[in-house]
């Protein structure tokens, strides 16, 4: 017979409702309005690792395809544009082939945004939240130089591709002949130092060309830095927020920049979205935006060692 | 040989690694939320046993190694090799040399079955049945009225092991050995 059942357990089921019930009760008495954006959409993210799902779309008259959104990011930041203000929303994201003991290709994000805030604002806001769930949490803040200055005695912003690639190859066993001084440093934190952070840890400015969307400014020594910092929880990546970059033409300039490593990895290659581009041009508030995986903080709270726990029906149950 | 991508990869699968043929014993996804997405592995080396990782970026491919495990009958060894017959009709044998034969040699006893571990079509180890019926073929007589508990002495198998047993195994007997730990288990009648 076929294996109907559901992964979860009861308790946890409630544990979910229970924690959205929290969630919109922390933005209702901060006066965040909760908003729904469209889960297909005929663009979708450029980022040279997330790969969409694609659906096709039959209208009347005319079939298109469209895409699973990946975060409601750009939806959002197109109400940010027209004036909503303060707004935040949970939906339901998916990636293209992530099945993990964190990940399922279709999960559950609370994403918000916050006019006027900074990324250190933001990161106060995540933590008041995080401290909502975990009241003992006591959170460090780290930046990005720090903690592989710390962990692995490199400057991340520095040192050598060659140096990395063999860093990366010994303490890690693979081939890093042909990985890029990003995917490196990605791996090594994710590998090597996330293990060792604090408990509860905050990394922040990351090197320019792991911006994705956010500012890119110098830092105190004169480094370009990318203004996003990630939530790190018992060694689970939970929240990674940016202090939004406005400008439209710099957006496109990523997106073009994207567009070609994806098309060097023979991966495909999204046009960019024009409405997100149109609604920058027309001007995007000042603001730090931030998303935050909801299964993930189940897992957290749960004490869970894998996704499927926490999840009614993972994609292994579908 | 079919090649395998990381989407593919689950426990279990035969691969090979650096030329040496492998099961994959732990797959994790590791993705970093924006970056490249990796797979650690751990594998088992299928010639000597040893655990290792692995990563690859996701979407790699590695080879298929060929092995497959069969049940063969243990015949006699010519002091290079050791040979086996399948089981299938064929009367088909093929020989396992001393790395394949490893730790399996102190188990062997003819007519027995083995599960016999083929890459290519030759063995590269053997593994005994979790226990085996073998002759103890030297040790020293318990003492006469010896009744103490618990005491132990060595004993040689027909297949050359030694393992610990009570006192009042005799040779002849016939003992009954987890060829897991090497420990006896009892004696058995003839």
């Amino acid at each position: 017979m076929a294996d109907w059942r559901p992964a979860a357990k009861p308790e946890l089921l409630r544990l979910r409702a229970e924690t959205l019930a929290r969630l919109r009760r922390f933005f209702a008495a901060r006066q965040v309005l909760e908003v729904e954006t469209p889960l297909l959409a005929p663009a979708t993210v450029t980022d040279v690792h997330i790969d969409s799902i694609p659906a096709e779309l039959q209208l009347p008259g005319s079939s298109t395809r469209f895409f699973l959104q990946t975060s409601p990011e750009y939806a959002m930041k197109r109400l940010l544009a027209a004036g909503t203000g303060a707004c935040y929303q949970i939906c339901k994201s998916f990636r293209q082939g992530e099945a993990g003991a964190r990940h399922n290709p279709e999960f559950t994000m609370l994403e918000w945004y916050r006019p006027g805030f900074d990324l250190v604002q933001l990161m106060d806001e995540v933590e008041q939240l995080l401290l909502d769930f975990v009241p003992q949490a006591s959170v460090v803040r780290l930046s990005y130089r720090q903690v592989f200055l710390r962990h692995l005695e490199i400057d991340p912003h520095e040192i050598r591709l060659d140096a990395l690639r063999e860093l990366a190859g010994a303490r890690l066993s693979l081939d890093g002949s042909a990985l890029a001084a990003t995917d490196c440093l990605q791996l090594l934190l994710a590998q090597i130092i996330e293990p060792l952070l604090p408990e509860f840890c905050f990394i922040h400015d990351y090197p320019a060309d792991q911006a994705a969307l956010a500012k890119i400014e110098r830092d105190r020594s004169g480094v370009r830095v990318a203004r996003r910092f990630e939530l790190f929880c018992c060694g689970i990546e939970l929240a990674n927020g940016y202090h939004e970059e406005l400008d439209a033409g710099e957006l496109r300039t990523r997106f073009a920049r994207d567009r070609q490593q994806r098309a060097q990895l023979g991966r495909t290659t999204p046009a960019p979205d024009e409405k997100l581009l149109a609604a920058l041009e027309q001007g995007l508030p000042p603001c730090a935006g931030v998303a935050l995986g909801v299964d993930r903080l189940l897992m957290l709270v749960a004490g869970a060692g894998s996704i499927n726990e926490v999840l009614a029906f993972p994609i292994g149950r579908v | 040989m079919t090649s395998y991508s990381t989407n593919e990869f689950k426990s279990g699968l035969k691969l090979l690694v650096d030329s040496e043929p492998c099961a994959i014993l732990e797959n994790e996804f590791v993705k970093p939320g924006k970056g490249q997405a990796f797979n650690r592995v751990k594998f088992r080396n299928l010639r000597n046993g040893r655990v290792w990782e692995r990563t690859f970026k996701s979407g790699e491919s590695l080879e298929g190694a060929d092995v497959h495990e069969l049940d063969m009958e243990y015949l006699y060894e010519d002091g290079e090799f050791w040979h086996f017959m399948k089981t299938d009709g064929s009367y088909e044998q093929l020989a396992a040399d001393a790395n394949a034969i490893s730790e399996a040699k102190n188990w062997l006893k003819p007519q027995e079955s083995y599960q016999v571990v083929l890459w290519n079509d030759r063995p590269i180890s053997v593994i005994p049945p979790n226990f085996v019926e073998l002759e103890v073929v030297q040790t020293d007589p318990g003492l006469k009225g010896d009744t103490a508990q618990g005491g132990s002495k060595p004993a040689t198998l027909s297949s050359g092991a030694i393992v610990k047993v009570p006192l009042f195994v005799n040779e002849g007997d016939v003992l009954r050995v987890d060829t897991r730990t090497g420990e006896y288990q009892n004696r058995v009648a003839r």
